[in-house]
């Protein structure tokens, strides 16, 4: 028996990686707010605990989301992931099985060709080793595609991958080497021995057949021994990070923890989850349209784990959400970068890498100081309304479609107020997307006050970025309602007669009000409702931006020309008579950007309104809306 | 000159075009002046007075009209040029309607067309009934009746300047250098016709560039009772009385500002005509970012296009007064007849 010393670098890898984690996961629970460790604990006795189990081996083992993406890479995942799941399950029962004794040490199951040579040329246990030789294969064959899209990334059907640093290099070269070196070692130890099944049987006779097999494989193990060991030393400050750090996020996710406002224990667990795979880039606009490479959602997750000042990148997003849609880990990137935007200043130091180990970080949000107040705002006293009408400062630069909403509600008979006639306060939301939560608050109170002493019920507006902030940031006991649907309220309890438009016409999805707030079904009734809809071909939750977006606080228009430019041609590939949104800035962005008539879904309702409206008006009574809607 | 008379094809007979043929006439060349519209005369012939000393602009048409009748012009209107190719030694160019025509050289002379109000919505152009472009307005100078939509007599009226121009959001960084001694002209115009209106004139910058133009403006303060304000309008809407309601910051006062208004004036910019877009797309010519015709040099080959045997003339080239479109026009004469005197 040759020595067995080559065992050491894995097991101290291993021991070290498994306390490391034990250790980190502790801090992160206790630094976690009460209530959140409060979902987590409750989450660990009920269903989350077995969703969590469903969706880890689902999506951190095969890997189905990246795998209905792209079935190459999510093959490449999969055999990665899974085929070393089941090594490593295979590899412990076989060693449980046919080794010397019970209860092995990891190292005997990693190691158990080393350990038991002949073992595997008849019956059970050869059928035992196929299976075994064909699970190396399977992770081979990943292995060798992921070689194949670091080297060529358009064979994988991705345009950008995410840069690597030198430990997530060393780290890679370590991942590597691993399986390749196991595939030698044991080849070469059954070559010596006459042992091993198709492939490391195969391959070792042919090995020994020129070459000393029993005095090369030892150099073998130890190679495999030490790739598993750095890989293990390397994984909390590298890339691969991720792999642990994401069971971990299920868990929390599923039950019931969300990003908030301020960093937390979340936010870190969210930042190591990352495993930069680049699919945020691929769909960024900023980066295939504007070919601004550099600020995407990996690159501010990246600048948050090494502590880098990221405000450029953190300023520098449209906030469309796109990335967040498909982050195939779930990470919550639009919150991620507020609570960034909301940081003051921050210094730019490069961690060394001892430090990168450090089991906590530092990082609170120190929130920038108010640098203005709204004190001048006078308390108004509102009229008495059944229903609010608030255009919102976007609306006001777009007036046809004010002009649209009092027709239509003057059709309909709604006794309505318009809150902001005479010009109205912000609702608040851009200056939360600048990370100025306290100016905005002041804000907020100004227009909550207003709208409580209405005692309206039903609160319509006809901007997304408004219509979003109000149900998020807003006590209202009013109902919140776009007026999209609104007016598809109108339509469904009868008090708005349509006539029907022989047009052709796309929707877009403002991104406030699809992925920012979930209403994509209402407006396209409405739009079915009077002209025919064609679909898109990006729409609903993979919507566009039309690039006018509030939430970037740096791009220029020259940028956002283009991509508007991009986005509104892809919306009328079909040429349809008309482009459709429900966004007064999307209208006035795509106007500038495409040859097709852009209008908003209320200028095309109330192109659709019977002739001599104001007349029919005034016979009709007037109704009530909200008693049609049961929660108004 | 011996022999036939050498060939020039003109784009356009507009102020540029017409100036342009008048004088390879003079000079003996046959001229071929292609219109677009009914007739030649372009933008001024919907013009009441020009700046800066308010003449009659029928004066200017009365002698752009001469310089056409000549026996060397032959003038086709309703048409207009598709795309310049090479022929031979000189140029052909396809003409709208299939027909095709070859000459020696070309002067392209597309000129500009008023930026699209309705581009700005804020402004409520073609949604609110007294909001009317510069354009408009001279068309009422022409009626000499200024009117609100309902028939009734305005007792305030707002000129907002820079509109479509110098403004990034509809792609537009150019000045179109006319539009401010514009406003001041039809505010002196306004108050001359209608003593009791009030009118307002709202800028970001009064660029007084010409000879004169700085007079005209002081004239306007202190005798017409212009006001000035430095600032951008924002947004319009209308009242229950539908009157305007204008928003606008009043960047001198350093206060916002909400004024009602009976009539607003939108000081419509110049922006690169559609024709001339289409004509330089077939055609292989240069654009610059501004989207109008890109010259060779900007000092010394400002009449020069990359094509050998193609000229530029006028505001095709960038925006111009007419002063300066007829220097223009002249100058690229000038080297139209050395490169046909060099063949």
């Amino acid at each position: 028996m040759n020595s067995d010393l080559f065992v050491i670098p894995f097991n101290l890898g291993l021991y070290f990686i498994l306390i490391y984690s034990v250790v980190r996961s502790t801090i992160w629970f206790r630094n976690l707010s009460r209530p959140d460790k409060l979902r987590l604990q409750r989450g660990f006795f009920g269903k989350p605990f077995m969703d969590s189990l469903k969706e880890i081996f689902m999506e951190s083992l095969l890997h189905r989301k990246i795998f209905r993406k792209n079935p190459v890479l999510g093959y490449m995942h999969m055999s990665l992931a899974f085929g070393w799941f089941l090594l490593i399950v295979f590899g412990t029962i076989e060693a449980d099985f046919f080794g010397e004794k019970h209860l092995n040490p990891p190292s005997h199951a990693i190691f158990f060709r080393w350990f038991n040579p002949d073992h595997g040329t008849e019956g059970l246990a050869k059928l035992y080793g196929f299976w075994m030789d064909l699970i190396l294969a399977f992770i081979l064959s990943g292995l060798l595609l992921a070689m194949v899209k670091r080297f060529i990334p358009g064979m994988m059907g991705m345009k950008k991958t995410t840069k690597h640093t030198w430990t997530d290099r060393i780290a890679l070269i370590s991942l590597w080497l691993i399986f390749p070196s196991r595939l030698m070692a044991e080849s070469f130890t059954c070559g010596a021995h006459g042992s091993g099944s198709f492939l490391t049987g195969t391959l070792g006779s042919a090995l020994a057949s020129f070459l000393p097999a029993a005095e090369i494989a030892p150099f073998f193990w130890w190679l495999y021994s030490l790739s598993l060991g750095t890989f293990f030393f390397l994984l909390p400050v590298s890339r691969y990070f991720h792999i642990p750090v994401e069971l971990l996020l299920i868990f929390m996710r599923n039950s019931g923890i969300t990003t908030g406002d301020r960093h937390s224990s979340y936010t870190e667990v969210q930042t190591h989850a990352c495993s930069s795979c680049g699919v945020c880039i691929s769909v960024c606009q900023m980066s295939y349209a504007a070919g601004i490479n550099d600020i995407q959602s990996a690159y501010l997750v990246k600048g948050l784990r090494n502590d880098r000042d990221i405000a450029a990148i953190t300023a520098n997003c449209l906030m469309c959400g796109r990335c967040e849609e498909v982050c195939p880990v779930g990470i919550e990137l639009g919150p991620m970068r507020l609570i960034e935007r909301r940081q003051g200043e921050r210094e730019d130091r490069r961690l060394r890498f001892t430090e990168r180990y450090e089991l906590t970080r530092r990082r609170s949000t120190i929130e920038k100081e108010p640098t203005q107040s709204y004190g001048y705002l006078t308390r108004e006293e509102p009229e008495h309304a059944e229903v609010l009408f608030f255009a919102g400062c976007m609306t006001h630069l777009t007036p046809s479609v004010i002009v649209a909403m009092k027709k239509i509600m003057e059709s309909a008979g709604v006794r309505y107020r318009f809150m902001d006639e005479k010009g109205g306060v912000c609702c608040g939301r851009p200056l939360m997307l600048a990370g100025r939560d306290k100016e905005a608050r002041e804000l907020i109170n100004h227009n909550s006050d207003i709208i409580w002493k209405s005692g309206a019920r039903i609160l319509v507006t006809s901007c997304p970025i408004c219509y979003k902030v109000f149900r998020e940031s807003y006590y209202l006991e009013a109902q919140v309602m776009h007026h999209s649907e609104f007016i598809n309220l109108l339509i469904e309890e009868g008090s708005l007669r349509l006539g029907y438009l022989h047009r052709r016409v796309v929707y877009h999805d403002p991104c406030e009000l699809g992925r920012g707030s979930g209403i994509y079904d209402e407006p396209r009734a409405v739009i079915s409702y009077v002209a025919e809809l064609q679909s898109a071909v990006q729409e609903g939750s993979m919507s566009l931006c039309c690039g006018g977006s509030l939430g970037n606080l740096t791009l220029s228009s020259g940028k956002r020309a283009v991509i508007a430019a991009d986005a509104a041609r892809t919306l009328t590939i079909a040429s349809p008579d008309e482009l459709i949104t429900a966004c007064p800035l999307c209208k006035k962005t795509f106007a500038q950007a495409t040859e097709t008539k852009v209008s908003d879904i209320a200028e095309l309702v109330a192109a659709a309104l019977p002739k001599q409206v104001a007349s029919r008006s005034k016979k009709r009574p007037a109704r009530h809306p909200a008693k049609a809607s049961g929660n108004g | 000159m011996k022999g036939t008379p050498q060939h020039v094809i003109i784009a356009g007979g507009g102020v540029a075009g017409i100036e342009a043929a008048g004088t390879l006439a003079d000079l003996g060349y046959r001229v071929t002046l292609v219109e677009k519209g009914d007739e030649p005369g372009g933008h001024i012939l919907q013009w009441h007075a020009l700046f800066p000393d308010r003449r009659p602009a029928g004066e200017v048409k009365s002698y752009l009209r001469k310089r056409i009748e000549h026996r060397n012009i032959n003038i086709i209107t309703r048409t207009t040029v598709e795309k310049i190719r090479h022929h031979g030694g000189g140029v052909a160019v396809n003409l709208s309607g299939g027909t095709e025509e070859k000459a020696d050289a070309v002067i392209v002379a597309t000129g500009f067309e008023l930026f699209d109000a309705r581009r700005k919505e804020e402004y409520g152009y073609g949604i609110y009934d007294n909001v009317i472009t510069s354009a408009e307005l001279e068309e009422m100078f022409n009626r000499n009746r200024i009117v609100k939509a309902d028939g009734t007599v305005p007792s305030r009226i707002g000129l907002i300047h820079c509109v479509g121009s110098r403004d990034e959001k509809v792609n537009n960084n150019h000045c179109s250098k006319v539009c401010c001694v514009t406003a001041v002209k039809q505010a002196i115009e306004i108050r001359k016709m209608l003593p009791s209106c009030e009118v307002f004139c709202f800028y970001m910058d009064m660029r007084m560039y010409g000879p004169y133009y700085e007079e005209l403006y002081r004239e306007a303060q202190e005798f017409h009772n212009v006001n000035f304000i430095r600032g951008k309008v924002s947004e319009a809407s209308v009242n229950i009385n539908n009157r305007l309601v204008i928003k606008v910051e009043d960047t001198l006062a350093g206060r916002p500002l909400r004024m009602e208004l009976d009539i607003m004036v939108l000081m419509v910019g110049m922006e690169m005509a559609g024709s001339g877009m289409k004509l330089a797309e077939a055609s292989g010519m240069k654009r610059g970012i501004n989207r109008f015709l890109e010259t060779t040099d900007h000092h010394y080959g400002n009449n020069l296009s990359s094509i050998k045997g193609v000229f530029y003339a006028g505001t095709c080239t960038a925006p111009m007064n007419i002063t300066d479109t007829i220097s223009h026009a002249r100058a690229a004469v000038a080297e139209t007849v050395r490169y046909l005197n060099g063949k």
